[in-house]
C-alpha cells in the first residue's frame, strides 16, 4: 500500500474547528431556531388554517427543515459543490485519512461510512428497544397505569416508527456500505458523497423522531393512518419528517448500491460468480429505489393535509381514508421484504463457511431472492382483507401472498442442503443464522394463518400479527444483524470480539425472543388487540410472562453492548486476517482493510464457495493487469 | 490511553446515557397527563356521598393552559374554592355522587341525537336550569359527559348564542369562567360501582380547527377526557 | 483449516442419511398431524358461537395439521442434520464434499410447494366464498351467506370513540347496546363518522374496518344465545384502547322484549332520529346523518 504520510497532529482542539459533527449540530440549532421563528416571522400565525388549534405547524416544519439543512452545510456537503463551481478540480475523495476525527464528520471512505452506520443505527436501535420495555412495563397491568393515557400509543408509535426506519438499512447501511466494494473488487461506491449523505440525513432523521416527546408524541403508531393523521399533535409532523428522511435516504441508498453494483465490478466477477450477498444486497436494493418514493409521496401528502388543509384524506371533504392506506402499504410491504431480504442473503452468505461446503444450488438462491423481490409488489392488499376495499380481489391476494412462501422456501432449500453433510461448526455466527431457521419458521407458518382471508379475520390487528412480524423482521433480521456483527466486525475493526460473551448473548437472546414472542401469538387468538395498554383480566398470566421475558431480552442486548465495549476499547485482541476460514475476498485482505483495499484490482475467476474444491483462490492480480479506476 | 482513563471515560459515558434515559423517561410520565384530583368524601349514615363540581368553557385561557383557546372541563376544589384544569378525578367506590355542570359555552348540536336522552343517572333524568328534564333538543347540545362503562351520558345544552355576558377566557380571579357570565346549570346524581378506571368523555367534535373536530383537546388527558378513578 | 476435500474419507459416508431423515420424518408426521388436527385444531378460537366463527374455527384446524409435517420435517432435519454433521470437539475442521446442486431435489422442492401453496389459496378462497367467514367485504359483498336477502340489517357507526348501533327495522332506533337475535342472517354495515376503526365481534368471529363515508358489510349467521365481546381493532386515537363493550345474541322473545324497552327509552327523542324505512328514510345510510361535520372546522 502506499500510504500519504501522515501529516503532524494538531492540538485537539485546533481538531474540534471546521466541518464535523460538533459544527454540525450547532448550525442544526441555529438552523431549527431560524426555520421556527422565519415561520412564524412571515405570517403563518396569521394563516387562517391555525386559528382554534394553538398550533402552527408550519413553524415545526421550517424548523425542522432549517435544522436539518444547517446540520448537512456544518458537515461540510456544500463544500465539494462550492469548489467546484470556483473551479477546483474533482475529487472523489473527502477525509479518508487516519485518526478518530474521520468517524465525526463527512468521509468519503465507505469502509468509514459502515462503520459510522454501524454505531449510528446501533444507538437508535437502543432507543427503540428502550420504547419496547417501557411497552412491556405499561402491558404489566391490564389497564394504563405506568404512564398517562395516551403516551403508551407515542410509545408504540416511537418504537414502531423507529425500528421500522432504522433497521430498514440494518444490513445495507453498515454491512453493504462496508463489503459491497470490497466483495466486487471496488475501491469505493459509485457515488461516495451520496453514500456519506445517506447516513447523515438518518442521524438527523434519528434526531427529529426522537424529539416527538416535545411536541406532544403521535398517536397513530408507524403506519401513521389518516385522518387520525390529519387530527394528531405538532409531534405527528416529527413523524412525517422522519420517515420522509428515511425514505430520501433509503432511495439514495439504493441507487448508490445498484449503480455500484452493475458498473464497479471487476474483472471476471459475472453474475454467477457474484456472491450470494451482494444479490441480496440488489435485490433490496431494487425495492428501496422503487417503494421509498411512494412512502416519500404519501407523507407529502399528509403534511399538506395537516398544514394547508388540503383534504387527500378527509372524506368529509372528497378525499378517502383508503387512499392513505393502499400508497402506504404499496410502500409498507416491500419495505418488509426490504427488512428481510438482506436477512436471507447473510444466512447464505455465511453457511458455506461454516458447513465448509459450497452454497448449494446458487442460481435457485438468487431465483429466491429476485422472486420475494418482484413478488413483495403484488400483495400489499393482505393488509387490508377486512378494510371493505376491493372485496372480491381478495382470493387474489390470497395467493400471491402464499406464492411469496414459494421463493421464500427456495432460500430455505438452499440453506438446508448447504448444510446436509457439511462440517458443522458452531461459532456464534453459525449460532444467529440457524436460529433464523428456527425463527423464520415460526415467521412464516404464522403468516399462512394472516394469509387466509378467514382466519385473517380474526388474527387481523391482534397481537397474533403483531408476534407473526416480529418472528420475521426481530427473528429474520435482527438475529442475522448480530450474526453479520459477529462475523465481519473483527475485520472491520480489527479486534476480536469475546467468544463467551457472545455465546451467552446469544442463548439468552434466543431463549427470550422466543418466550417473549410465542406467547403473543396465542394471546392475539384469545382476542388481545394491537396497540391498546388495555386486555381483559384472563389474559393477564400471558402478559406478565411476556414482560418478564422482554426484560430479560433487553438484558441480553446489554451483555452484547457489554462485550462491544469490553472487546473493543478494553482487551482488543487483534483479530486474524481470517479468522473463520472463508473464501470470500474481504478475508483475503489485512484485518482492517487498508483505505484503499486492494493495491491493484483483482481479477475473479471463481465464486468464493469453492469449499472441498482445492486451495483457495488467491485474488493475486497479473502483472500488467489494469489499476482500476480511482 | 491508560485503562484508568478509559474506566472514566466508559463511566462517564454510562451516566450520561443514564441521565439522558431518566430524563426521557420523565418527560413520557408527564407528557399530557393530567394530575388526578381528589374528591372529598362525606358520609351519610355510613354510605359514601361525593360532591363533584365542574364546568365546560369555550376557552381555557392562558392561565390553565399553554393552549389558551382550547376548549375544556375544569373541577372546583372544594378546599379552596378553585377551579383546576384537572380531569382525573378520585372517587370511593359504591358512592353516591351530586354532579353540578355549570356550562359557559354555545351550543353546536349533537352528532348521535340519541345521546340527548339522559341515561345512567339517578332517575335517568337530569335537571337543566332547576328544572327535570328526560330529553334536550340535540340541536341545543354543546357537550356531553360520557362514563360508556357506567353507562352514563347526558348532553349539556349550550348557552344561547345572543346571551349578553358571554364568557371569553376562562380566566376569573378563582380559575374558570365567572358565574356572573351566562352559563347553563345541569344537576345529576349517579352512583359508582366496584373499584375501577372508569374513562370520562366528550362526544360532541368540540375541538373546532381540526379535522372531525376530534383533535387536541379532545385527544388530549386534561381537557375534554379523563378518568375517574374509583377506589374500594 | 485445511481446503483438502476430504468427502471420500469420511466414514459415514456409506449410510443413506437422507433416507434416515424422511422415514424418521413421516413416521412423525403420520402420528402428530392427525393428534393436532383433532386435539389442538379445535382449541383455536374464535370457536362455535356463529357459523362464520364455525368456520374460522375449521379453517384454522385445517392449516394447523397442514403446517404440522411442515414443523416435523424441519424439526427432523435440523436434529438429526445438526447431531450427525457437526464437528466434534478436538476435532480438525476439513472441508465437507463439495455437492453444489442437485435438479432433482430442486424440482421436487419446487412441485411440492407449489402443489401446498395452491391448495392453501384454493382451500382459503373456497372457505371465503362461502360465507364471506365474517370479514368486512365493502358495498357490494360478493361472498353472501345463503340467506343474505332475508338479512338482519345493523349498521354499526364507529366514532372517537365509542359503537353505536342502528337498528333500521326497529323504526331506525340507535342505542350504544347491540343485541341480535339468535339462529339468524344478520347484515352489519360498519361506517365510521371520523377516524378508521375495526369492528371486531371476537366470539362471533367478525371483523370489519370502519371508514368515513363507506358502507363496509360483514355477514354473521348467529347461532344460540350467548354473549360476545366487541372492541376496536384499529388504532382510532386517545382512547382506542378503552373502546370496547358487550354484545349479546338472544332469543326472538327477548329481543322483542329489549327492543321495545329500548323505544321506551328513546321514544323522547324519537323526533329528532333518522327516519326509518317506512316513512321515505333509508335503511342504512352510507355517510350517517346528521352530518358528523357540522362543529368542525
Amino acid at each position: 500500500m502506499t500510504e500519504a504520510a501522515a501529516p503532524p497532529p494538531r492540538p485537539l482542539w485546533r481538531r474540534l474547528l471546521g466541518f464535523n459533527l460538533l459544527t454540525a449540530v450547532l448550525l442544526g440549532i441555529g438552523g431549527w431556531y431560524l426555520g421556527w421563528f422565519g415561520a412564524h416571522a412571515i405570517g403563518a400565525e396569521s394563516l387562517e388554517y391555525f386559528e382554534d388549534t394553538d398550533y402552527n405547524e408550519l413553524s415545526v416544519y421550517l424548523a425542522y427543515l432549517g435544522g436539518v439543512i444547517g446540520f448537512l452545510v456544518g458537515l461540510g456537503f456544500l463544500n465539494y459543490p462550492i469548489a467546484r463551481l470556483r473551479g477546483y478540480p474533482p475529487s472523489l475523495r473527502e477525509k479518508e485519512t487516519h485518526g478518530w476525527t474521520r468517524y465525526f464528520s463527512l468521509c468519503t471512505d465507505h469502509k468509514v461510512v459502515g462503520i459510522q452506520y454501524l454505531w449510528g443505527i446501533g444507538l437508535f436501535f437502543f432507543i427503540g428497544g428502550l420504547n419496547a420495555m417501557l411497552i412491556r412495563t405499561e402491558q404489566l397491568s391490564p389497564h394504563s397505569q405506568s404512564f398517562p393515557m395516551g403516551t403508551y400509543l407515542t410509545l408504540v408509535g416511537m418504537h414502531g416508527t423507529m425500528m421500522m426506519g432504522m433497521m430498514t438499512s440494518g444490513i445495507l447501511g453498515p454491512f453493504a456500505n462496508y463489503l459491497v466494494p470490497i466483495m466486487i473488487g471496488a475501491r469505493r461506491m459509485a457515488f461516495p458523497r451520496i453514500e456519506a449523505l445517506t447516513f447523515w440525513l438518518l442521524m438527523a432523521a434519528g434526531a427529529i423522531l426522537t424529539t416527538t416527546i416535545f411536541f406532544g408524541g403521535f398517536p397513530t403508531g408507524w403506519t401513521g393512518y389518516a385522518p387520525l393523521q390529519t387530527q394528531a399533535n405538532p409531534g405527528m409532523d416529527n413523524y412525517i419528517l422522519f420517515f420522509a428522511l428515511v425514505g430520501v435516504s433509503m432511495t439514495l441508498l439504493g441507487l448508490n448500491m445498484i449503480a455500484t453494483i452493475l458498473t464497479m465490478r471487476a474483472p471476471g466477477l459475472t453474475w454467477t460468480r457474484l456472491p450470494i450477498f451482494v444479490w441480496g444486497v440488489l435485490s433490496t436494493a431494487v425495492l428501496m429505489v422503487l417503494a421509498a418514493p411512494v412512502l416519500i409521496a404519501v407523507l407529502s401528502m399528509g403534511a399538506l393535509d395537516r398544514t394547508a388543509q388540503t383534504s387527500f384524506f378527509n372524506a368529509a371533504a372528497g378525499g378517502s381514508s383508503y387512499l392513505y392506506q393502499n400508497l402506504f402499504w404499496v410502500f409498507g410491504h416491500p419495505e418488509v421484504y426490504i427488512l428481510a431480504l438482506p436477512g436471507f442473503a447473510i444466512v447464505l452468505e455465511l453457511l458455506p463457511v461454516f458447513a465448509r461446503k459450497p452454497l448449494w444450488g446458487y442460481r435457485l438462491a438468487v431465483a429466491g431472492l429476485l422472486g420475494v423481490s418482484l413478488l413483495s409488489w403484488f400483495v400489499w392488499q393482505h393488509h387490508l382483507f377486512v378494510s371493505g376495499m376491493n372485496g372480491d380481489l381478495r382470493p387474489f391476494y390470497m395467493l400471491s401472498t402464499e406464492l411469496i412462501s414459494i421463493p421464500t422456501g427456495f432460500t430455505f432449500l438452499c440453506g438446508m442442503m448447504t448444510l446436509w453433510r457439511g462440517r458443522i461448526s458452531f461459532t456464534v455466527p453459525m449460532l444467529f443464522c440457524l436460529a433464523w431457521f428456527f425463527n423464520f419458521l415460526i415467521g412464516g407458518l404464522s403468516g399462512v394463518f394472516l394469509s387466509d382471508t378467514p382466519s385473517d379475520v380474526t388474527t387481523h390487528g391482534s397481537f397474533f400479527s403483531m408476534a407473526h412480524f416480529h418472528y420475521t423482521i426481530m427473528g429474520g433480521l435482527v438475529f442475522t444483524f448480530f450474526a453479520a456483527i459477529y462475523y465481519w466486525v473483527p475485520k472491520m475493526t480489527g479486534w476480536e470480539l469475546h467468544e463467551g460473551l457472545a455465546k451467552i448473548h446469544f442463548w439468552t437472546m434466543f431463549i427470550f425472543f422466543n418466550s417473549t414472542f410465542a406467547p403473543l401469538l396465542a394471546a392475539g387468538f384469545l382476542g388481545q388487540a394491537r396497540r391498546a395498554p388495555v386486555y381483559t383480566g384472563n389474559l393477564k398470566f400471558l402478559n406478565d410472562w411476556v414482560s418478564i421475558s422482554a426484560f430479560l431480552l433487553g438484558i441480553s442486548m446489554l451483555i452484547f453492548l457489554f462485550n462491544l465495549v469490553w472487546s473493543l476499547a478494553f482487551v482488543k485482541q487483534p483479530a486474524e486476517a481470517n479468522p473463520w476460514g472463508s473464501r470470500s475476498i474481504e478475508f483475503q485482505l489485512p484485518s482492517p482493510v487498508p483505505v484503499h483495499n486492494f493495491d491493484r484490482i483483482p481479477v475473479f475467476s471463481n465464486d468464493p464457495y469453492g469449499y472441498g474444491e482445492g486451495p483457495a483462490p488467491s485474488y493475486v492480480v497479473p502483472a500488467g493487469a489494469p489499476a482500476g479506476r480511482e | 490511553m491508560r485503562v484508568g482513563v478509559k474506566l472514566l471515560l466508559v463511566a462517564v459515558a454510562v451516566t450520561a446515557a443514564g441521565a439522558v434515559i431518566g430524563f426521557y423517561v420523565s418527560n413520557l410520565t408527564t407528557l399530557a397527563g393530567s394530575r388526578s384530583y381528589s374528591v372529598p368524601v362525606q358520609n351519610a349514615n355510613g354510605h359514601p356521598v361525593v360532591k363533584l363540581e365542574i364546568q365546560t368553557v369555550a376557552a381555557v385561557g392562558p392561565t390553565l393552559s399553554p393552549n389558551p383557546d382550547w376548549v375544556s372541563y375544569l373541577v372546583k376544589d372544594q378546599s379552596t374554592g378553585h377551579w383546576k384544569r384537572e380531569t382525573v378525578w378520585d372517587l370511593p367506590a359504591h358512592a353516591t355522587v351530586h354532579v353540578t355542570i355549570y356550562n359557559f359555552d354555545g351550543a353546536s348540536g349533537l352528532r348521535n341525537p340519541y345521546l340527548a336522552r339522559p341515561q345512567g343517572m339517578v332517575g335517568n333524568r337530569i335537571r337543566v336550569d332547576g328544572k327535570p328534564t328526560e330529553a334536550i333538543d340535540p340541536n341545543d347540545a354543546s357537550h356531553t359527559f360520557a362514563v360508556p362503562a357506567l353507562g352514563l351520558v347526558l348532553a349539556i345544552p349550550g348557552v344561547a348564542d345572543e346571551a349578553k355576558n358571554q364568557c371569553e377566557y376562562a380566566d376569573a380571579p378563582i380559575g374558570g369562567c365567572a358565574m356572573s357570565t351566562a352559563h347553563r346549570t345541569i344537576k345529576f346524581t349517579f352512583h359508582t360501582t366496584t373499584p375501577g378506571h372508569y374513562r370520562w368523555q366528550c362526544f360532541v367534535p368540540c375541538a373546532a380547527g381540526w379535522v372531525y373536530g376530534f383533535g387536541g383537546p379532545m385527544q388530549t388527558i386534561g381537557y375534554m377526557d379523563g378518568f375517574l378513578n374509583v377506589k374500594a | 483449516m485445511a481446503s483438502e476435500p476430504s468427502a471420500a474419507t469420511s466414514p459415514s459416508d456409506s449410510t443413506n442419511h437422507g433416507l434416515r431423515v424422511v422415514v424418521v420424518w413421516l413416521v412423525l408426521s403420520a402420528i402428530a398431524t392427525p393428534l393436532v388436527a383433532i386435539y389442538v385444531g379445535p382449541l383455536i378460537p374464535p370457536g362455535n358461537a356463529t357459523v362464520q366463527g364455525q368456520g374460522q374455527t375449521f379453517d384454522n384446524q385445517v392449516m394447523t395439521a397442514f403446517v404440522t409435517p411442515i414443523l416435523c420435517l424441519l424439526a427432523v432435519f435440523f436434529a438429526y442434520g445438526l447431531i450427525q454433521f457437526h464437528v466434534r470437539r478436538n476435532e480438525a475442521i476439513l472441508d465437507g464434499p463439495p455437492i453444489r446442486n442437485d435438479s432433482q431435489i430442486q424440482l421436487l422442492w419446487i412441485v411440492i410447494t407449489t402443489v401446498m401453496v395452491l391448495f392453501l389459496a384454493g382451500f382459503g378462497t373456497y372457505e371465503l366464498l362461502q360465507d364471506g367467514s365474517g370479514g368486512g367485504q365493502g358495498p357490494n359483498p360478493i361472498a353472501l351467506p345463503a340467506h343474505h336477502q332475508d338479512a338482519f340489517q345493523v349498521q354499526v357507526i364507529a366514532q372517537q370513540w365509542q359503537f353505536t348501533y342502528r337498528y333500521p327495522s326497529l323504526g331506525g332506533l340507535e342505542s350504544n347496546q347491540l343485541y341480535l337475535p339468535a339462529n339468524t342472517t344478520v347484515a352489519l354495515h360498519v361506517t365510521s363518522l371520523d377516524a378508521i376503526h375495526s369492528f371486531w365481534a371476537y366470539e362471533l368471529g367478525v371483523k370489519a374496518d370502519a371508514n368515513p363515508g363507506v358502507d363496509n358489510v360483514a355477514y354473521v349467521e348467529t347461532k344460540g344465545p350467548t354473549t360476545f365481546h366487541v372492541r376496536c381493532a384499529e388504532l382510532c386515537g386517545l382512547w382506542h384502547p378503552y373502546m370496547f363493550n358487550n354484545g349479546r345474541v338472544v332469543d326472538s322473545a327477548q329481543f322483542q322484549a329489549w327492543a321495545s324497552q329500548q323505544q321506551r327509552v328513546y321514544a323522547s327523542i324519537k323526533p329528532f332520529m333518522n327516519k326509518p324505512e317506512s316513512e321515505g328514510g333509508a335503511p342504512y345510510a352510507k355517510t350517517y346523518f346528521p352530518e358528523p361535520d357540522r362543529r368542525a372546522g
